[in-house]
């Protein structure tokens, strides 16, 4: 059977880069020890799925979604409030896994179908509202959600820090609770990216991509447009759900800041829009680069910032600020915009079939 | 033959009048649920003061997507930039806030509007050129430009203004409530309502009794149609979106001085309103967007006095109800 489905990353330098990047993420644990780059790396997995399932709805079908990050919320507070009130058992994670997809579902059915009749447009803008209100929401009901502290709780007891799988170090490396739990979110992140490459590669998929590029046409060959761009507002949102389970477990915690500031939102954005759009690898990539810049960037902006205050430029303190890494993010993703639509992926691509 | 010689040989428009009763059921329904007549003088005039401010912000936003199909997602950054330019004109001025007198306060309050309507203006014509343009008529794109050129934005706000939340209180005789019987009225609020009607009876004349104002609603029902008759629209859509940018710093102004604080996350929580009142009102229409704001701002009082934790979630029910009754919002424009 081909895990691969559909066709595979074109160009030399891209296939590497795929591989390299995957190879890294499952030998993190091995190749950089210590707790910060086991942190990153896990980062790099819940934001390549996250990414990769917003991708479905942003380069496939074409749409703007900015209830992304409420899914990924969904999704986080669902296994968060579920291990913290039943305690921490795998069936209080299913339990909680599964009240929140059905959460997902319910409300991504409902934006679908109640902004897609008229105008894509709609659904942009009902997203962001509906995304906004409920981020008020869950920081209000502090009785179920602990508000703005949010609530820590503990994992089952195979992914608790203080497990121990061989008893003693194995290869050099302490197989404890937060090595199985790195590997969790490693493998079922994997296994999702690949259900989406399914996805997309499908006869649906095809279907997406041919209501982006002419909805009239689509519509005129009898495929009907509110219902492909429903399903996949619901199948992204599953996606989301299930990275913000997996980013959940891992933190151990679930509160506004992890799991629905408007700052994730713009994250995903970034992360698909240089990745490459409508490529799916691009996520990957783009996962990457953001949470690699997002760690060490700001460590760089410090020292331009001292720098500048020691040359006596107060402006330019400023805009290096470390706090102001998302300017420079920004800028970053106007330019890619406008410059290289196609992201990462794209100019690799172009790159490499320029020289054959 | 005279201009109303044509006017008297079309079949006249069909007045639609029931969406502007909705405010007005609205407050019906709730007036029971609230109890007390003086708190429910006081929640309307809240209601209709947020909703003169509101309508000042989202009027430009709703024309620019008329004219040009640009909806601006950095529409929210013209709002803060607006307040802080408030903060600007409020500091070296502090003694004519303290003044106790309106005429040295209103003064103040017409510089800050103007200074708003200038700077803001002159970066909104900075944003459609450097961000806007490069992507017109490209949906996709056009939409991550400005959600980009947003991020920037705030950003640079937060750079240049320092990222802590700046205080700013009304002037002297703006402070204070008016008390009618039990009832009473913050007066900033009657000040803001005054000028959101201004700001409306303004545009409305504008758009209904000029020749520009002509063109424009032309250009949003029609847009290429105008063009075939020779007409620049993109110079004309430039005007209003300078416009619009500038409307969005007046009621930035409004608002910073009526939560009495300006912080550059303020333009992004305005924007969700901005749109649902657009939603609502249906895009491209300007008296659906203040019969909209309206609403919106009322139901959000009255819910914020029931139920204060469900605000939000009384708005976002509003906008599906209204999506439920006309998919394209309360007003239709053109094929839209």
């Amino acid at each position: 059977m081909m895990i691969l489905s559909g066709p595979p990353p074109r160009g030399r330098t891209l296939q590497t880069l795929i591989v390299v990047v995957t190879l890294a993420l499952a030998l993190a644990p091995l190749l950089f020890p210590g707790a910060k780059p086991l942190n990153v790396a896990a980062k790099v997995c819940v934001y390549a799925l996250l990414g990769a399932s917003y991708d479905l709805l942003l380069g496939y079908a074409g749409m703007v979604s900015f209830a992304h990050v409420m899914f990924f919320g969904v999704g986080s507070y669902g296994v968060g409030l579920a291990l913290y009130g039943l305690g921490p058992s795998w069936g209080a994670a299913a339990l909680g896994l599964a009240a929140a997809l059905g959460v997902s579902t319910v409300l991504a059915l409902a934006i679908g179908l109640l902004s897609l009749r008229v105008q894509a447009i709609f659904f942009t803008m009902v997203t962001l509202a509906v995304s906004y209100a409920f981020g008020v929401l869950a920081s209000q009901l502090d009785w179920l959600t602990g508000g703005e502290d949010g609530r820590s709780f503990r994992v089952p007891e195979v992914l608790q820090p203080g497990f121990r799988l061989f008893g003693g170090p194995l290869f050099g490396v302490a197989f404890n609770g937060r090595l199985i739990s790195y590997y969790l979110v490693f493998f079922v992140s994997l296994a999702l990216f690949l259900a989406l490459l399914r996805v997309v590669n499908s006869p649906f998929g095809r279907v997406l991509e041919a209501i982006r590029e002419n909805p009239l046409r689509a519509e005129a060959l009898g495929y009907r447009i509110v219902f492909h761009r429903t399903l996949a507002t619901c199948l992204a949102a599953a996606g989301a759900t299930a990275a913000g389970a997996l980013n959940a477990v891992w933190l151990r915690y679930v509160g506004p800041d992890t799991a629905l500031a408007g700052s994730i939102q713009i994250a995903i954005l970034v992360v698909v829009v240089i990745g490459g759009m409508g490529t799916l690898y691009g996520a990957v990539l783009g996962a990457a680069v953001f949470v690699v810049a997002q760690n060490y960037l700001q460590a760089l902006l410090g020292a331009l910032s001292a720098g500048a205050a020691d040359a006596g430029l107060p402006l330019l303190t400023g805009l290096f600020h470390p706090d102001r890494w998302l300017l420079w993010l920004g800028l970053l993703f106007v330019l890619a915009v406008y410059f290289a639509p196609a992201g990462l992926v794209g100019a690799l691509r172009s790159k490499d079939e320029a020289t054959p | 033959m005279t201009a109303s010689d044509f006017g008297a040989a079309l079949p006249r428009p069909k007045r639609d009048l029931l969406p502007i009763f909705a405010p007005l059921i609205v407050a019906a329904i709730a007036a029971p649920f609230i109890g007390s007549a003086s708190s429910f003088v006081t929640l309307t005039a809240a209601g209709v003061a947020m909703g003169m401010m509101i309508f000042t912000m989202a009027s430009g936003l709703t024309l620019a997507f008329g004219m040009m199909d640009v909806l601006n997602f950095g529409h929210g950054a013209f709002i803060s930039l607006g307040a802080y330019v408030a903060t600007l004109v409020f500091t070296p001025l502090a003694s004519w806030a303290q003044a106790d007198s309106w005429p040295l306060n209103l003064a103040l309050l017409a510089l800050a509007l103007a200074a708003a309507v200038v700077v803001c203006g002159l970066f909104g014509l900075v944003f459609e050129r450097l961000v806007i343009v490069p992507v017109y008529g490209q949906h996709l794109k056009q939409i991550l430009a400005t959600i980009g050129g947003s991020i920037v934005a705030e950003q640079l706000l937060y750079a240049l203004f320092g990222p802590d939340v700046i205080a700013l209180a009304p002037p002297a005789s703006f402070r204070g409530s008016f008390v009618i019987g039990d009832a009473a009225i913050e007066k900033y609020r009657v000040v803001a309502t005054l000028v959101g009607l201004v700001v409306f009876v303004g545009l409305t004349l504008a758009l209904n009794r000029t020749r520009i104002g002509l063109l424009i609603r032309a250009g949003v029902q029609d847009r290429e149609m105008v063009e075939a008759l020779g007409y620049r629209i993109d110079r004309l859509f430039v005007g209003v979106f300078m416009a619009g940018a500038a409307l969005a710093g007046i009621g930035g102004v409004l608002w910073a001085l009526y939560r009495q604080q300006v912080h550059a996350s303020m333009g992004g929580e305005l924007l969700v309103l901005c749109f649902i009142v657009i939603i609502i009102g249906g895009l491209g229409s300007v008296g659906g967007c203040f019969i909209g704001a309206i609403l919106m701002a009322l139901i959000d009082n009255y819910a914020g006095f029931l139920a204060p934790k469900l605000a939000l979630v009384a708005n976002i029910l509003l906008m599906v109800a209204i999506l439920l009754w006309r998919p394209r919002g309360l007003y239709p424009v053109g094929g839209r």
